[in-house]
């Protein structure tokens, strides 16, 4: 059984139990699937900084960032428990795409060839580590939503609002990947 | 003379508490303003009732996991069109994510605790389109949304603390300008 549980799932299995999380935390309190506000509450617990839109009473919503530690814990759980038995295969494409960018290690979940602490000390490594970090942040907060908030339950429950935000994420996505990246691998 | 300063007193007065009524009834919408994860529960229970979504975080945390959407390599991929299996996993949420909200509604389901299960719409800004956009410049940056920030420090890559940091400052620096940004 464990070594089933160990090969990575497909997404036909996986991704409908990730929208099972739409109704489960429905159910159990009444609460909306999202994730990137958990963000905003810990700048609201830790430094509102006198901010309006930090000045609201996050005890209230304690309950995302419970839920945000769980992930935290599962994803330690998996890793520890259930870990694949080799590395993700990934198209052979980008297996050569990445490799004129120095990139070889496909082990881990992140390219250990970019994330890593001495990464911090080049400008290709801020750029992705911490630029793509601020980038998140702001976005999702701006956007009102990330990928949990707008797209897998705001389209569950056909908000088009969240249609439109769910199409700029992935041509900010496409931009990056496409048009910038290659720049920026190459620094 | 006396009568005018009397009357100003009262009404600072009357100020004060509609200023304090304010505060405390705008609460819901100051926690609700661009947010996604939203707590609709009117209801008070005790603090380890949130047990429940520590378990519901951990299977969600080892579905990112197992499904490999956390993986920089398969946000690549997808961005890249060189795969489907980001876009079977999401799709396949959405999927069962819409028949569950359907279902709920047809049904009137309620939570375990006998509440009517309540859903905010959404209202359109131009934040959705800028922020968007900006977020996915992020998202192919990091290979991480929100979510996988946290599975992926579990899973033991503790750069990512950083990128986590930088994303909770990012949403700070969002709060600090959000009056002069256009909506």
């Amino acid at each position: 059984m464990l070594e089933i549980l160990r090969q990575p799932w497909p997404w036909y299995i996986a991704g409908p139990l990730i929208g099972i999380m739409v109704p489960a935390l429905l159910i159990l309190g009444n609460k909306s699937f999202g994730i990137s506000s958990s963000l905003r509450h810990i700048c609201a617990a830790c430094v509102p900084a006198n901010i309006p839109f930090f000045k609201y009473d996050w005890k209230k919503e304690i309950w995302n960032l419970v839920f945000v530690a769980g992930i935290l814990l599962g994803g330690y759980l998996a890793f520890n428990i259930l870990q694949n038995p080799g590395p993700v295969l990934v198209n052979p494409a980008l297996v050569s795409d990445l490799n004129n960018y120095g990139i070889d290690n496909f082990n881990g979940l992140v390219p250990a060839d970019i994330f890593n602490w001495s990464a911090l000390l080049t400008i290709k490594g801020i750029i992705i580590i911490v630029g793509g970090g601020l980038l998140v942040g702001f976005g999702t907060r701006y956007a009102g939503g990330c990928t949990s908030g707008h797209s897998i339950m705001g389209l569950s429950s056909l908000q088009w609002p969240s249609l439109v935000a769910t199409i700029c994420f992935m041509v900010g996505g496409f931009v990056m990947t496409n048009l910038l990246l290659p720049y920026i691998l190459k620094l | 003379m006396e009568k005018s300063q009397e009357l100003k007193d009262h009404f600072r007065d009357q100020e004060k508490i509609q200023k304090t009524f304010l505060v405390h009834n705008t609460d819901f919408e100051v926690r609700t303003l661009d947010a996604s994860g939203i707590n609709e529960s009117e209801l008070v229970h005790p603090w380890w009732f949130n047990i429940k979504y520590l378990l519901a975080g951990i299977i969600f945390g080892i579905l990112l996991v197992k499904s490999e959407v956390i993986s920089w390599f398969r946000i690549q991929e997808m961005f890249r069109l060189q795969s489907f299996h980001m876009y079977g996993v999401i799709g396949s949420a959405v999927v069962t994510g819409m028949i569950s909200i359907w279902l709920i509604k047809k049904f009137k389901v309620k939570t375990i605790h006998g509440e009517p299960i309540e859903l905010i719409p959404r209202k359109f800004n131009k934040g959705q389109i800028y922020g968007g956009l900006l977020f996915g410049l992020g998202w192919a940056l990091t290979g991480a949304c929100p979510g996988p920030l946290y599975a992926i420090l579990g899973t033991g890559a503790s750069v990512i603390l950083v990128t986590l940091l930088s994303a909770v400052a990012g949403t700070w620096l969002y709060g600090l300008m959000r009056e002069r940004l256009p909506h």
